[in-house]
Formats: structure tokens, sequence, C-alpha cells
């Protein structure tokens, strides 16, 4: 009996290893390439005179004048802070939901209808009714951000925990593990993997709706001074507010990965492991 | 010696068990009128041709399914769920550990309800480790190590949580040879460094003898003991010398015929 590493932890190494040598090469694909396109864009349209098509160098002008800094609190914060908001709310009940209807089996036969009802319609098709009950405010936003972007992790919950290996509960149950622990220790791990793809999901409509939500009524917010440029043919600054829409969707994915990256380190591991073979 | 103060001392006491299941309308009886007992200290095995019941006889004793009928009793007390004297080890060790747990932190988990002192949680942990010798992989996750160290792992798992009885359900029928006997022969110290009762089902006849102080063959439908079988065998038991006896031949020969008799010839009956 030695401690010597097993054969497949060398080559899971080795593998690694493999990986990071390519990485320096990987890298500069990743940066490179969305340069390139920014080149082409910045370049191709220099000559443009096309009215929708302004060059991108008067389009970062617009871009800094209007975003840098002076929308920035009044626009661009407030739009965040509905998006945060109703995500993390829609993520938060979504996981307490999916794991209650995943282990408490008749609330599930209860449920499931009406969730696949709901979620059926999307909730931008739900807007005005909720603007008409809710008003204009900034409640009604961050209510239909987090009713859309609810059913994605729901979902994915529910099936995460209810897939849970059922030789690891024996486990549980084997060595008396208090119903906490089961929950904490076997359920909500097990599930997690799921439970960021449906988050991930979530994030997408979470972002959609933060965006439409602004263009029905709203008098503030980078959706809504988006659409009002658009409305009053200031195409540069419509443009502008695209880009902004583009790194702020860009950096919550960022954001994202880096979360899940921590948070699901063992899962990673282990596929890039089986993998290996 | 062991023996002979062990065999009064009755730990784990089948009588008359029986267990049916309920499929379509009707009852099939898996298991009929189950009877034998483990002394403490002892090493039992279960074997019996496949598809016997042995996986829901352990189920049964485990408390982790009901008995239909009969009882069984651990210290005298009659099982209704799992017991906490006993341990569990499943043959499917990449199935029962928590991928998202390092190895220490495996061993670590059924003993926090346990409401142990700090020191003496850290102390099992690190005795069980030591003893199966994965002191230094503490820190890795089971998926950074090879099948038979997994398995260690989980019997690691079972030590620390310092069970009276140690329930095994095909332990060491998913490594390699070699790790077999590695296996085999930490049962044999685990069971003389922490006079531990070890229960077990195999279907590997040899493993049977090389590590028992007593075979529980089982066999036809309803499952039935057909005998128990004292192995004789001298200790220290040795892969090598005990597997190179003249009554280790026997033995297997004896168990082999045992169970070649008791195969299941019927299609189950319907009662």
């Amino acid at each position: 009996m030695s401690d010597a590493p097993s054969t497949q932890v060398i080559r899971t190494q080795a593998r690694a290893r493999r990986v990071r040598g390519n990485r320096p090469f990987l890298m500069a694909l990743q940066i490179g390439v969305p340069v390139l396109l920014l080149a082409a864009w910045w370049f191709g349209s220099l000559q443009s005179t096309d009215p929708y098509f302004p060059p991108l160098p008067d389009i970062l002008v617009q871009f800094q004048k209007l975003w840098l800094f002076d929308k920035f609190l009044s626009d661009v914060v407030p739009s965040i802070a509905n998006f945060a908001v109703g995500y993390l709310i829609a993520v938060i009940a979504g996981i307490l939901l999916g794991v209650l209807l995943g282990l408490v089996k008749p609330l599930f036969w209860l449920l499931d209808p009406i969730v696949q009802l709901v979620r059926s319609i999307p909730a931008v098709a739900l807007l005005p009714i909720f603007i008409a009950l809710m008003g204009f405010g900034n409640e009604v936003r961050v209510f239909a951000i987090a009713l859309a972007s609810l059913f994605p992790v729901l979902i994915s919950t529910i099936d995460g925990v209810r897939a849970t290996e059922p030789l690891l509960l024996e486990t549980a149950r084997s060595y008396r593990l208090t119903r906490w622990e089961k929950l904490r220790r076997v359920y909500l791990p097990s599930a997690a993997p799921q439970m960021f793809a449906g988050a991930l999901v979530s994030l997408q409509v979470a972002f959609i709706v933060m965006i439409t939500s602004e263009m029905m009524g709203a008098a503030r917010g980078i959706g809504a001074l988006t659409l009002l440029a658009q409305k009053s043919f200031e195409v540069k600054s419509m443009w502008a507010g695209i880009l902004l829409l583009g790194i702020l969707g860009f950096l919550a994915n960022l954001l994202f990965t880096l979360v899940r990256r921590r948070a699901l380190a063992w899962f990673i591991g282990a596929q890039k492991a089986a993998s290996a073979d | 010696m062991r023996k002979q103060q062990t065999m009064s001392n009755i730990q784990l006491k089948v009588d008359q068990l029986s267990k049916s299941y309920t499929v379509g309308s009707g009852q099939v009886e898996i298991i009929a009128d189950l009877t034998f007992e483990v002394s403490a200290g002892e090493i039992v095995s279960i074997v019996g041709p496949s598809g016997i019941g042995k996986t829901t006889l352990l189920k049964c004793l485990t408390g982790l399914q009901s008995i239909t009928s009969g009882t069984a009793l651990i210290d005298g007390k009659p099982i209704d769920g799992p017991p906490e004297e006993m341990a569990l080890v499943f043959q499917e060790y990449t199935r029962s550990l928590m991928p998202w747990l390092t190895v220490e932190k495996n061993v670590r988990l059924p003993l926090k309800h346990l409401r142990l002192p700090k020191a003496e949680v850290e102390d099992r942990v690190r005795t069980a480790l030591a003893s199966v010798g994965l002191a230094q992989a503490a820190e890795r996750f089971p998926w950074q190590l090879s099948g038979g160290m997994q398995q260690r792992v989980a019997i690691a798992r079972a030590l620390a949580y310092r069970p009276e009885v140690l329930v095994m359900d095909e332990p060491f029928a998913s490594v390699d040879a070699q790790t077999r006997f590695e296996l085999e022969d930490l049962c044999l110290k685990i069971r003389d460094e922490f006079g531990m009762t070890i229960l077990l089902v195999t279907h590997d006849i040899d493993e049977s003898v090389y590590l028992s102080d007593r075979v529980v063959v089982l066999g036809h439908r309803p499952a039935i003991v057909t005998r128990i079988v004292d192995v004789d065998l001298p200790a220290p038991r040795d892969q090598i010398a005990t597997r190179a006896l003249h009554e280790f031949a026997e033995l297997r020969t004896e168990i082999f015929e045992l169970i070649r008799a008791g195969a299941i010839v019927t299609e189950p009956s319907e009662k």
C-alpha cells in the first residue's frame, strides 16, 4: 500500500500540462479575434456615409459622451441594479423552490402544471399587465426580470435534485446523516452543476428582460435611452447604447464564469479527470 | 482463545428472517426463514449463487429495507432502521463517495452529527486514514485516486465511524486482483486492530475462505441457509501460504459444491 500517485493521476496531470502548454496560443486567439473584428469594423466604417451605419470612431465619441459618465449614474446604474436584484431574486427563489419541488413529490405533482404553464408565457408578453397592476416604477421591471429568469434555474434545480445518485443517498441514510446534512452535503452539491447550467440560461433571460422592460414606458435606463435614440434618429447614440449592452452582457457572463469556476471546482476537475482516460 | 471468548458474545442475530417483494399482484419471496448468528470480532462471509438475494439480505440487516417477517437483532436490539452500531461499505466506491468533498472531508462527514469533541473527530479521521494507508492523500478528491484507493477511502470512512459491525457488500468486486489481495489483508488488519465484527457479501469463494471465520452459504429460491461452514484455517492468514494449504482447497471445494447445488434452477414461484 504505497501513497504513490496512481497512473490515472499522472495521466491527468500530464494532460493538464499539455493544455497549459497550449494556453498562450488559445489566449492570443481569445483576445486576437475580437480585436481583429473591432479593427475590421473601425476601418471598414471609416468612410461610411450611410446614416444608419456611422463610422466606429464617431460611435465611440458618442459612447464616451453618453456613458462616461454623463448618463452613467442616472441610467446605467439603475439598469444594472434592476438586473442584479431581479436576477438574484430569481436564482435564490429558483433554488429554494426547486429543492422543495425536487424533494417533496406531492408538491411537484401539484405545482408542476402551473410551472409549465407560466413558463411558456414570455414574461415580456405579460409586461403590459404587470405595468397596469404595478405602475411604471422600478418594481415592475425587477419583478419582470425575476419572474422571467426564475424558470430556467427552477427547472434545472428540480432535475438536479431528483438526479442525485441513489447510492449516495443510501450512504447518507446508513450513516444516519440528519435531514439538514443530507440537504447541505448531498442534495445541494449534487445538483449544483445543473443549478449553474440553469442559472446561466437565466442570466441571458434576465438581461433580455432588463432591456425590453425599459423599452416599455420607462424614462430612464440603457434600454429606454437606446430606444429613444433610435426613435429620434440619433443613430450614433443608438449604436453607443448597443455597444454598452454588449459590454455589460460580456462582463455579466465573465463574472458568472468566475463564480462557477470557484463553486464547481470539484466538478470541473472530475470532468477533466474523466476525459483524461 | 479469541474464538472461545467471542463465540458466547453474539452481536448480530438473524432469526427466521424472511423478505418478500410485492410484484404486480403477487408476492415474491426472496429470502425465507434465514437464521444465523455473528459473534463479536468474527469475520463472516455470505456467499451464494448470483441473484440469490445476498444484497437484499444485507439491505435488511443494515436497516435500509424492511424485514417482512422474523427478526434481526444487533446487540439484542431489533433492527428497524440503519443502526448506529453499523457502517456499510458498498461495491461501487465511485458512486458512494462524495465527489465534491476531499478524502478527509468524506471520512469526516458521518462524524459530524455524533457531537464528538473536536479533538476526537480529528483523531478518528487521522487514525482511519493512516490505517488504510491514505494519510498522504487526505487533501485529494476521490476522482483523483485509483479504484483501490477510493475503496480504501470508503473503508476509512467506515472505520472513523467506529461501528461495532462493519458490513460490506461485495467490497472488492470492482478492483483488480492485486488490489483485491491488498484490501483483503486490510480487512483482516482492521479486525485485529479495531476488534471489529465484519460481515461481508462476496461472490468470490476463495475470498470468503481466506477472510472468514465462518461462511454462510445461501441457496435456492426463496433463499435459505444451505450450510454454515466453519473455516478453521490458522491465523495469521497469508495470501500465499494460506491459499496453498490443503485445507483451503478442501474448503473452497466444499463451498463451491454447495453453491452449485443451491443454484436457482426453477423460475421464481409466485405465492
